[in-house]
């Protein structure tokens, strides 16, 4: 008898310890995953833009950067074209299909709250008026903040050439950035909405 | 269960000690890099995207 209730005993410290170890994962592991695969899509992306060419970019390649000045000078994102898992375990992701940076439209943007790297943790310290720098190959472009909601994960409408109208037809030059709500949880969804301020030429790295 | 582990590692007790700490590094390597992995899509918590607008697809995990 007391062997077996010492061997379940010992049974359930091992699987706190492996939900301890799991969690590290999930937290720090996926993070150290995004950051490797973020550097070879920077220096990806970076030689590619010195390269002349018109091709579109492939699903899982870089497409432009993304920086939030309010979340400090160190934030700088590679965005992958593409939103299936394997994308948005790189970085955040561009919606294929809907418009590119600077295009009239909706230039839409999914990323991770948490876990890979958490791109998108932050999301909610945003306020009208910040400003969203993305990179192209030639071109900034610097994005303001207009809104934000908290919508069901059903609202596809958010991602429509006027976010939240899908019928109309977009004259504007918009960008909707999508996460999951609450931290840690699928339950919803929060949007940040923003609307084309300026176009400068970019700045190459030195 | 570890007691019983214990008494079948050969050799004294720092040998002991050494066998058991490989032992428990292989199992948390086997974790980390085989298991996690494989669990944590169909565990996933964390999700991005709004569902796909076309309907050939539902919800896309992010």
């Amino acid at each position: 008898m007391r062997t077996i209730i010492r061997g379940l005993g010992e049974l359930c410290i091992t699987a706190g310890l492996i939900v301890m170890l799991f969690v590290t994962y999930e937290l720090w592991g996926t993070g150290r995953y995004t950051q490797a695969q973020q550097t070879r899509l920077g220096d990806e992306l970076q030689k590619d833009w010195r390269k002349v060419t018109t091709e579109r970019v492939k699903l899982g390649k870089g497409l432009a950067t993304i920086r939030i000045p309010r979340f400090g000078k160190d934030y700088n994102y590679v965005i992958i074209e593409g939103v299936d898992r394997e994308d948005l375990r790189k970085g955040p992701g561009h919606y294929p299909g809907t418009a590119l940076p600077g295009q009239v439209g909706n230039f839409v943007v999914s990323g991770h709250r948490t876990t890979y790297s958490a791109p998108f943790n932050r999301l909610g310290e945003l306020d009208r008026g910040d400003k969203i720098l993305i990179d192209t190959r030639d071109t900034q472009y610097v994005y303001q903040v207009t809104d934000r909601a908290i919508v069901k994960p059903s609202a596809t409408e958010v991602t429509a050439p006027v976010p939240r109208h899908p019928k109309r037809k977009p004259t504007k030059r918009m960008i909707t950035l999508t996460t999951c709500h609450p931290k840690y949880s699928a339950a919803k969804r929060m949007i940040i909405f923003g609307e084309l301020a300026s176009t400068l030429p970019r700045v190459a790295k030195t | 269960m570890y007691a019983w582990i214990w008494r079948r590692l050969p050799g004294e007790w720092p040998t002991k000690t050494a066998t058991a700490l490989g032992l428990v590094i292989a199992v948390a390597a086997v974790f980390w890099y085989m298991i996690f992995p494989w669990l944590e899509p169909k565990l996933q918590f964390d999700h991005g995207v709004v569902d796909r607008p076309t309907p050939t697809s539902s919800t896309i995990p992010g």
